[in-house]
């Protein structure tokens, strides 16, 4: 079962709207994971809601990184090395359900996400592979 | 001599352990999946297991970026819901059985499987849901847990063919462990779900089906399933499923289906859960 890790990473790009948490991602988004973590604490929730931008002063995450969690920019979250569940603390915080937070990242009102879903979700057809298209 | 005796897999969405304490789990949405764990619920009640081995994933709550284990076995006597952003479910205490965990912790590693040793920690949604979809709403649970995190978050996670095998020595360790235990194995998450990107929403019926197929019987054929495959068919979540191939390692050479269900959708995520027993 040994596998190449150059060509194992590779064909993660070959997955159309998905961003496979590699080491390298894990490495690129550190301090944005851990900030969103520390909303985990009652207290450190308190902080945050009271003024957001004074709180992401204390973390060292690049200004690209603070605008998007700023602007609650998911795609442009993981994008910049941001996890789901790590990013999940953010929208908790904010109230949203996980389907709600994950709708933001699709083409689709939250409505019309749900609705999709309720219908069977979307459809691995033609969503499995770019160069292969199938 | 502690025994294997079931094989327990079930998805464990958040969402489901809202419905449980919201009291909301016969209503239109939620009813069609509760009702197909009621089978089980019957049957955990007949079969008393002493202890669950629960192999599940912790979702940013008791390990963080800092801390990456592969493979971490839960020694300790009592582990608390975590707060996961929303304040602790309120369910009970989960009960550890560190004699049975450190035993196993000891046989895994001269067995070559290098496992994190945890004492301490608080369990959310991926270990507390599963129990709550089992035994319902219990003032205490039924039984101890031995706790099995397994990373499937930053990538690489474990190969299919190395939870099997794991699987494998963890149904040795049981064995010999000399107190007569009723041990039951449950492997949790999935089914086919992704959570991020343009592509989230993806579900796959045929492919989880086919999965659920491979279970049972004398096949190990899901073993080999590659990393790449679970992210194109089943979603960037779907690779959860390699925790449930600790469970069904752990069972032997074949099992039988004692129960199966599946539902579409529960949030993002498609609901799986099948009940196996070891044929020997």
């Amino acid at each position: 079962m040994n596998q190449d890790i150059h060509e194992y990473l590779a064909a993660f790009d070959d997955i159309p709207g998905t961003r496979v948490f590699t080491a390298k991602r894990a490495r690129q988004g550190y301090h944005l994971n851990q900030f969103a973590m520390s909303l985990m604490k009652a207290e450190n929730r308190e902080r945050w809601k009271a003024d957001e931008r004074k709180y992401l002063e204390d973390w060292p995450m690049t200004s690209e990184q603070k605008e998007a969690i700023l602007a609650r920019d998911y795609n442009r979250c993981l994008d910049l090395g941001g996890n789901v569940y790590f990013l999940a603390k953010v929208f908790s915080t904010d109230g949203l359900s996980f389907a709600e937070a994950v709708s933001t990242m699709t083409d689709m009102t939250f409505p019309e996400y749900r609705d999709m879903m309720n219908k069977g979700g979307r459809a691995p057809e033609g969503n499995r592979s770019i160069k292969g298209g199938y | 001599m502690a025994r294997i005796t079931a094989g327990v897999a079930s998805s464990h969405v958040p969402l489901l352990g809202v419905a449980v304490d919201q009291g909301k789990t016969g209503d239109d949405y939620f009813g069609p999946i509760f009702k197909g764990y009621e089978w089980t619920k019957a049957w955990e009640k007949a079969q008393k297991p002493d202890v669950v081995i629960l192999v599940y994933n912790d979702h940013a709550s008791a390990f963080d970026m800092k801390v990456i284990p592969t493979f971490a076995i839960g020694c300790g006597e009592r582990y608390k819901s975590a707060d996961e952003g929303w304040g602790p479910r309120p369910v009970p205490d989960v009960e550890g059985h560190a004699d049975l965990a450190w035993h196993i912790a000891q046989c895994l590693i001269l067995d070559e499987f290098d496992m994190t040793i945890i004492n301490e920690m608080d369990v959310d949604h991926g270990l507390t849901v599963p129990l709550s979809m089992m035994f319902g709403t219990p003032d205490a649970w039924p039984c101890k847990v031995v706790p099995l995190a397994v990373n499937v978050v930053t990538y690489p996670p474990p190969s299919g063919n190395r939870c099997w095998a794991l699987g494998e020595a963890i149904a040795r360790a049981v064995a010999s462990f000399p107190e007569d235990l009723n041990v039951q194995i449950w492997g949790t998450g999935g089914m086919s779900h992704q959570l991020q990107g343009p592509r989230a929403g993806l579900l796959n019926r045929e492919w989880d089906n086919k999965f659920l197929d491979l279970l049972v019987g004398d096949t190990d054929a899901a073993r080999h399933i590659p990393h790449i495959e679970y992210l194109r068919e089943t979603g960037s979540e779907g690779i959860e499923m390699v925790m449930w191939l600790i469970m069904r390692g752990a069972l032997g050479k074949a099992t039988k289906c004692l129960h199966r269900h599946y539902h579409i959708p529960c949030s993002n995520t498609a609901i799986g859960h099948i009940v196996l027993e070891p044929v020997e």
